[in-house]
């Protein structure tokens, strides 16, 4: 049994990182990187402040597609992305990511659509051309 | 320093295995958020028929890094990881990662050169499972920011 939401609400969500996510998910994944969690640390190397994982960014993200097939991962076949901006996570503060999707393309035959996703943090596009193709 | 392009071709022999358990897959799902029971049930995965719970899309990352590390942590390869920001990533799944996996790595650089000032280096991580079948493809791209 396959089933998709048909709600174009279900391909839209704000997502919320503050500091305290970031040590979770630098655990989770294992990307212990100071850039994630040390404000010092991050402006020695000419950043503005902490930034989320780029990966943290993209996983969330990606969230809303499997979602939009009924919750089951497995039919997440690919995706992809570039890292076009930084989401800065500021001590003290939740920073909000609005995450929005598309159906870029239906493949009947193969039984695939594409879902385009875009991510916004600050007016910025953080991830461009996030695309994924799930099983329909 | 700059960015060793003599490494381009290179393949690393593997790496892991890594086992994949059910408290890594949850603790992944919470941190990015994710809603899916599939995560953290196992009868909910069983329903969608998956053997245990199943890993978020890009949690291959946790172990694709593993793989990596081989090449940014080699000082001949001129990645100075403070200056590296990333730049692409992608995963292709042949089948779905679940707790129970046991899962090795062979990472392949396959591009690094210096481009405006900056490295830029484009990894590849292949990871199978026990019998050796494929499970996902983990692509990524870094920038070594210049000006160091």
């Amino acid at each position: 049994m396959t089933q998709t939401t048909t709600d174009p609400a279900a391909l839209s969500r704000t997502v919320t990182v503050d500091r305290a996510l970031l040590v979770d998910y630098a655990n989770a994944s294992g990307d212990q990187n100071p850039i994630h969690q040390d404000a010092d640390f991050a402006r020695s190397v000419g950043l503005e402040d902490v930034i989320a994982h780029g990966m943290w960014t993209m996983g969330a993200a990606l969230d809303v597609v499997t979602a939009y097939v009924g919750g089951d991962p497995g039919r997440v076949l690919s995706c992809s992305t570039r890292f076009t901006g930084m989401v800065v996570v500021p001590e003290g503060e939740t920073v909000e990511v609005l995450v929005e999707g598309v159906i870029k393309k239906s493949d009947e035959e193969a039984g695939t659509q594409t879902v385009e996703l875009t991510a916004t943090c600050a007016g910025e596009k953080v991830l461009g051309r996030c695309l994924a193709v799930v099983r329909a | 320093m700059a960015v060793n392009p003599d490494y381009a071709g290179r393949e690393y022999p593997p790496v892991g295995p890594f086992p994949v358990t059910a408290e890594e897959i949850a603790a992944f799902a919470d941190a990015i958020g994710s809603t899916s029971a599939a995560h953290r049930d196992p009868a909910a995965a069983q329903a969608l028929g998956h053997a245990d719970v199943v890993a978020p899309p890009t949690f291959a990352v946790r172990l694709a890094q593993q793989c990596e590390a081989q090449l940014i942590r080699d000082e001949d390869a001129g990645i100075d990881f403070s200056r590296v920001v990333h730049g692409e990533e992608s995963f292709t799944h042949h089948r779905p990662i679940t707790a129970g996996d046991s899962l090795s790595g062979v990472l392949h650089v396959d591009r690094i050169r210096e481009a405006g000032g900056h490295g830029m280096v484009s990894t590849r991580v292949e990871l199978s499972d026990a019998r050796g079948a494929p499970v996902t493809t983990v692509k990524s791209t870094i920038v070594v920011r210049g000006g160091g």
